[in-house]
């Protein structure tokens, strides 16, 4: 088991901020982390930092050392683009990073400023995430990306627009008492299916808003924790990561995501767990039918049975395996390259019990999972955290 | 858009166009749309040019209402992926009522301009 510790975390709310630049946002939530982790800027080695469209969206390149910067620090840094799996992929590599020794102290985390750029300009820039040559010339949206595969799933397992909107309710409620989720609005089964149409079988409310916001981790390795006697009472144990084709049209099935199924087993053999020994999880729920594809390759549901989790009861709060406690990208919102860092920090919080919707954790919950992906799952990472005992 | 990347996929849609659509098939059957030096599902680089069907059979599709700005003038759409036996295309459907299309519908392909920009897009029409 891999012993890189998690000690500290900071985010920005996540929702609307014409008035905030990227480099600000950011600058609030690693300073934010820094501080949760007690740690000065003049001890981390290195920065690991995500973002999707930042070249488009605020004109600005070679974020990395920008950021670093918003920090206060020039250390080594690099900018990872892997969609919205962008900062998943950023705590992923820092993971490694001290794992390796070449590092004792990282910042992970991530940044995405989107609303600036208008429904159409987000639209056109999240649809950067799928293959340009196949899909976008040929018409494909984001939101059409994820219809088509819900289609597919339908056809092939069975279910229902209604099943979807028992997710988006799920998380739209869980994220009610979360002031830094996007949206705190209840919704109802019946809201959800009668709103306007994005993307067959999609309405309004299968989508995850577009959002800004940043959010960043300190992580550390156990002999500078314990030299400098530092909280870190959470450990991410497994870091896996998983691929497959950008188009949808060259999957041989486009009802599973095996990028997700790949990163999941890499991550539970480094932990030593099987999918029975997670008490929570918050999974990439850009659309309503991602939360299904995330549950079963997760192999928390067997392959077509996740897609009446939400509406039977087992996934809300009150359920057995409570997903997406934070709101899920659904209603806590999704700034793309942020996303992943948020995840991973929403899980720990979750387990040492400072997020607002902890007391939903059972007493004796020691294991959480994060999933993030990029595009339509051409990239996934799964991070299993646990809370230790020393 | 450099002839690097597009010179391949360009000649495609011209033969798409002409009705002499093609593929690539890897030595180990994976079909694969152009341009392609490598196959992604195994690395094999011996890619042979095979016919494409006349027809193939919708897998899945959408009717998308909110467009990228290169789509505006055409939406409400529908896209779907279509199967061609050893391999499957992604593009717009046309000459069907959006509530009528169907998975399992026989579909021909061709190449038709965008409403919005002139740009070539794969365009598919119900079988006759």
């Amino acid at each position: 088991m891999s012993q890189v510790r998690l000690a500290g975390t900071g985010m920005t709310s996540f929702g609307s901020h014409p008035d905030r630049t990227g480099r600000d946002m950011f600058a609030s939530a690693g300073l934010e982390a820094l501080e949760d982790a007690g740690v000065p800027a003049a001890d981390v080695d290195e920065l690991f930092y995500g973002n999707f469209i930042g070249t488009l969206s605020e004109r600005q390149g070679h974020q990395g050392p920008l950021m670093a910067e918003a920090l206060g620090t020039t250390v080594p840094s690099r900018r990872i683009e892997s969609a919205c799996a962008s900062s998943g992929l950023a705590v992923h590599d820092a993971v490694r990073a001290i794992g390796s020794g070449d590092a004792d102290v990282v910042v992970a985390g991530g940044m995405e400023r989107m609303t600036n750029m208008g429904t159409a300009g987000a639209t056109d820039g999240l649809a950067r995430a799928a293959d340009d040559l196949y899909e976008v010339q040929s018409g494909v949206t984001f939101p059409g990306a994820y219809a088509l595969m819900a289609r597919a799933y339908f056809d092939e397992y069975g279910g229902t627009h209604e099943d979807l909107a028992h997710i988006a309710v799920k998380n739209h409620d869980n994220a009610l008492v979360n002031d830094h989720a996007h949206l705190q609005q209840e919704i109802t089964v019946a809201e959800a299916l009668e709103a306007p149409e994005i993307a067959a079988p999609f309405g309004l409310y299968d989508a995850c808003p577009i959002s800004d916001g940043a959010a960043a981790l300190v992580l550390m390795s156990p002999t500078y924790a314990a030299e400098h006697d530092l909280e870190a009472g959470v450990a991410i144990s497994g870091a896996g990561h998983g691929g497959d084709t950008m188009a949808l049209h060259d999957r041989p099935t486009l009802s599973r995501t095996p990028a997700t199924r790949e990163a999941a087993k890499v991550a539970y053999d480094e932990a030593s767990i099987d999918p029975n020994d997670v008490a929570i999880a918050e999974v990439h729920d850009c659309f309503t039918i991602a939360e299904v594809f995330a549950l079963e390759a997760l192999g928390m549901y067997r392959d077509g049975e996740a897609i009446g989790a939400a509406r039977r009861g087992e996934t809300r709060r009150d359920g057995e395996l409570p997903v997406n406690l934070s709101g899920g990208l659904k209603a806590k919102g999704h700034p793309v390259g942020a996303t992943g860092a948020a995840q991973v920090a929403a899980v720990a919080t979750l387990l040492d019990g400072s997020h607002p919707r902890a007391e939903a954790v059972a007493d004796d919950a020691t294991i959480g999972v994060a999933q993030n992906a990029g595009g339509t799952v051409a990239s996934a990472t799964v991070h299993v955290l646990e809370v230790i005992d020393e | 858009m450099t002839a690097a990347t597009d010179g391949g996929y360009d000649e495609f849609l011209d033969a798409l166009a002409d009705g002499d659509g093609y593929f690539y098939a890897c030595s180990n059957e994976h079909g694969l749309l152009p341009p392609r030096q490598a196959c992604p599902h195994c690395g094999d680089r011996e890619l042979a040019r095979r016919e494409l069907p006349r027809t193939g059979e919708i897998v899945t599709h959408t009717t998308v209402s909110v467009p990228t700005p290169q789509f505006d003038d055409n939406a409400p759409y529908v896209t779907a992926i279509v199967d061609f036996g050893q391999v499957r295309l992604t593009g717009i459907v046309r000459g069907v009522d959006r509530d009528d299309v169907a998975i399992e519908q026989r579909v021909t392909a061709t190449v038709e301009p965008s409403e919005t920009t002139d740009d070539r897009t794969i365009t598919f029409r119900p079988a006759q």
